[in-house]
């Protein structure tokens, strides 16, 4: 009786959560992968930075991050600035972006914070023909989205074949049939859009390169000084019991 | 050798002349007599002191690097967050303790609770202990406004609108605080002043007064038992002991194995997914964008699932302040002689670990979406809240049958009424459903002491055990 009360008790909020979730696919990203993250600051700047900002990201911090001499980011991943100091800025104004696109376009630099990997990878992957939109193109991760296919050179173009049952069960994986090739093959832009990804997980957070590892350090010393304070209350309190 | 020592000696005695510095290391450390039976639960009011320095500190080099101003704010925390060295470190720090400091003092509640140590002689103790818990909610929630992401910007627009609520005056009484008609750059300057300034202030202040009522009174024990009562021919309570050095060693332990806690979750999940740092909060503040769903961070929601359980949003605000006021109430309403838990009866313990899992549950329906079911046992749980209360006034003594179906029959009426009131055409399963849930409980807690010895109390012992 206690169990099954306490069982309907946990499903039902869960069941009212898991009701609105879109699929998802799952990004298997490598933040030490020094090339991953390369490839993907390459596909950042040539395809994301023309419209998109990154206003908290230096050039020359991502150089040290990536594993890369400010003199490689200067001639070849530095478009839209004069010194390798300046951040990720667009020239692109924010009343120009509302006229091309219906909505000011959104600083890239914390959004893998705020979507998570699995969001940007998924949404990156799910670009399709649409006819009724002003760019010919729709996305099933974010519907009615004022951003065109930037990446259909690499990725080519697809149709969606199953918006029925998405429209009836929300958790389906869409489905895609392929219209025109791109210059990647389908397993090639899957492993470019986790570069990608990987590329704005670090960029949301340059820290989350170092904090593991320190963090590992902090817990040593911690049990060091466990292994001192411990004995130390034993010592003392001998005497009381 | 003898010289130094003294030398030093003719110092102390030249501050002594002149500032009571070795008294008060007396009276507050070294010959402060703690009960020597102190177990887990008293590691958490140093920890919760520890958390405080942690966030003065770290909160004193934030504000070197972050800027009150609505244009600036998002960027500045970035800015902390990558150009200043260690700037990361010091942000996770105090966003971690900020999360810490409510487990903490949670904790630390619940142990007040437990053991009793709320009543006589140390009301004025628990009194001062609710006034920094609320000191701490709106120290919490000011300093949330400051990263200016859309969840700053919108829980503030959602709690600073309550107020709206007020009769008469509270449309002026919102504005007034805000500054602005909306949140805004004015809103963001004053929680800044209030949120560096003036709270922690107030929070430091009440601290000394907790600390010194408690060092008047002495401390309790889990146990229960008065420690000076039992004194020995020099005066010093025969189960009392130096706070240091025996407690100031041992809360060294508790200290570092905090700081293990702390640190794993501050270096490798400093989002807790989510819960800590909410992720709709890394998009920067957009007055003209709601969000879907706006969920208060964790350790308000209890209180929020309160506030929506409510139709009427005075109502529910008055709900919503009242799950914390009430807490204050505690001294009078608890009134059973005995202090510990360990020698209440086993209905008392059943209530109070029903109190628990009905304070997670609240919580955890805090941040979720509102469905009508989940509006349902929002509001179920808000009442066994609410009652739980009574319950405990009510198992201050014994009770005889007319009184305890009066108390069921009366509670139960009221809800009953409630239920009434709110009934629409096709709400009447859920709501039957529902009404199961304050009366199983207050079945059990009125009326099992008529039909059991669950209500049976044990003999508290004249001398600490352990």
């Amino acid at each position: 009786m206690k169990k099954t009360i306490l069982a309907i008790l946990m499903v039902l909020p869960t069941l009212a959560m898991a009701s609105g979730g879109k699929h998802l696919d799952e990004v298997d990203y490598d933040l030490h992968n020094k090339e991953s993250l390369q490839s993907g600051a390459r596909l950042f700047v040539n395809y994301c930075l023309s419209c998109h900002s990154a206003a908290y990201q230096r050039y020359n911090r991502m150089a040290e991050d990536i594993g890369l001499t400010n003199a490689q980011v200067t001639s070849n991943l530095m478009f839209a600035a004069e010194k390798v100091g300046e951040t990720m800025t667009v020239a692109m104004q924010p009343e120009d972006a509302k006229l091309y696109f219906g909505n000011p376009v959104p600083d890239l630099s914390v959004i893998a914070r705020a979507r998570g990997a699995d969001w940007l990878y998924t949404y990156l992957r799910t670009f399709h023909t649409d006819e009724s939109r002003p760019y010919g193109v729709n996305n099933t991760t974010f519907k009615d989205v004022g951003m065109p296919h930037v990446l259909w050179e690499l990725e080519g173009m697809k149709k969606l074949v199953n918006a029925d049952e998405m429209q009836k069960h929300p958790g389906t994986a869409p489905k895609f049939e392929v219209i025109s090739e791109g210059q990647m093959s389908a397993a090639e832009y899957d492993n470019a859009m986790r570069d990608l990804t990987a590329f704005m997980v670090y960029m949301g957070e340059p820290a989350k390169l170092v904090r593991y590892e320190l963090g590992v350090y902090v817990l040593l010393f911690l049990v060091l000084l466990f292994l001192v304070a411990y004995p130390m209350k034993k010592e003392f309190w001998k005497d009381i019991h | 050798m003898e010289m130094i020592m003294n030398l030093l000696k003719a110092f102390m005695g030249w501050i002594d002349a002149r500032f009571p510095a070795t008294k008060m290391w007396e009276e507050h450390l070294s010959k402060y007599y703690a009960p020597k039976n102190f177990n887990f639960w008293y590691f958490f009011g140093s920890l919760a002191l520890l958390v405080l320095v942690i966030q003065v500190v770290t909160g004193i080099f934030l504000t070197m690097h972050y800027k009150p101003d609505a244009t600036l704010a998002f960027a500045s925390v970035e800015y902390i967050m990558r150009d200043v060295n260690w700037g990361w470190l010091i942000r996770y720090m105090h966003s971690t303790g900020a999360s810490a400091f409510f487990i903490v003092v949670y904790l630390h509640m619940f142990r007040g609770l437990m053991y009793g140590s709320f009543k006589k002689p140390r009301e004025l103790i628990w009194l001062f202990g609710m006034f920094i818990f609320l000191a701490l909610m709106a120290e919490a929630f000011m300093g949330y406004l400051l990263p200016w992401g859309q969840m700053s910007y919108w829980g503030a627009q959602v709690i600073v609108n309550l107020f709206g609520a007020v009769p008469f005056i509270g449309e002026e009484l919102s504005i007034w605080i805000r500054g602005d008609y909306v949140i805004s750059d004015a809103t963001l300057n004053r929680f800044f002043a209030f949120h560096v300034a003036a709270v922690p202030m107030v929070i430091i202040c009440l601290v000394v007064a907790h600390i010194i009522a408690l060092h008047e009174v002495g401390s309790n024990n889990p146990d229960g038992i008065e420690i000076k009562k039992n004194k020995g021919a020099d005066g010093i309570p025969l189960d009392g002991i130096p706070f240091h050095p025996y407690y100031s060693v041992k809360d060294i332990v508790g200290v570092v194995v905090f700081m293990m806690f702390f640190a794993a979750i501050m270096f490798f999940g400093p989002e807790m997914g989510g819960y800590f740092l909410e992720h709709a909060n890394f998009v920067p503040a957009d007055p003209l964008k709601t969000p879907e769903h706006i969920a208060p961070v964790w350790y308000f929601t209890p209180f929020y699932t309160m506030l929506r359980a409510v139709p009427d949003p005075f109502l529910g605000v008055v709900a919503m302040g009242g799950g914390v006021v009430i807490l204050m109430f505690l001294p009078w309403l608890d009134t059973n002689p005995i202090k510990s838990i360990r020698y209440r009866s086993m209905l008392h313990k059943i209530n109070l670990m029903f109190f628990v899992a009905v304070f997670f549950y609240l919580g955890y329906l805090g941040v979720l979406s509102v469905t009508s079911v989940l509006s349902e046992l929002g509001l179920r749980f808000s009442e066994v809240y609410f009652v739980f209360f009574y319950v405990l006034w009510f198992h201050s003594k014994t009770r005889d049958a007319k009184f305890s179906y009066m108390s069921f029959i009366g509670w139960m009426a009221l809800f009953s009424l409630n239920d009434f009131a709110r009934y629409v055409e096709g709400s009447g399963e859920l709501i039957l459903y529902g009404w199961f849930i304050p009366a199983v409980y207050l079945a059990v807690m009125f009326l099992a002491p008529l039909y059991s010895n669950l209500n049976a109390e044990k003999t508290v012992p004249e001398r600490v055990t352990g």
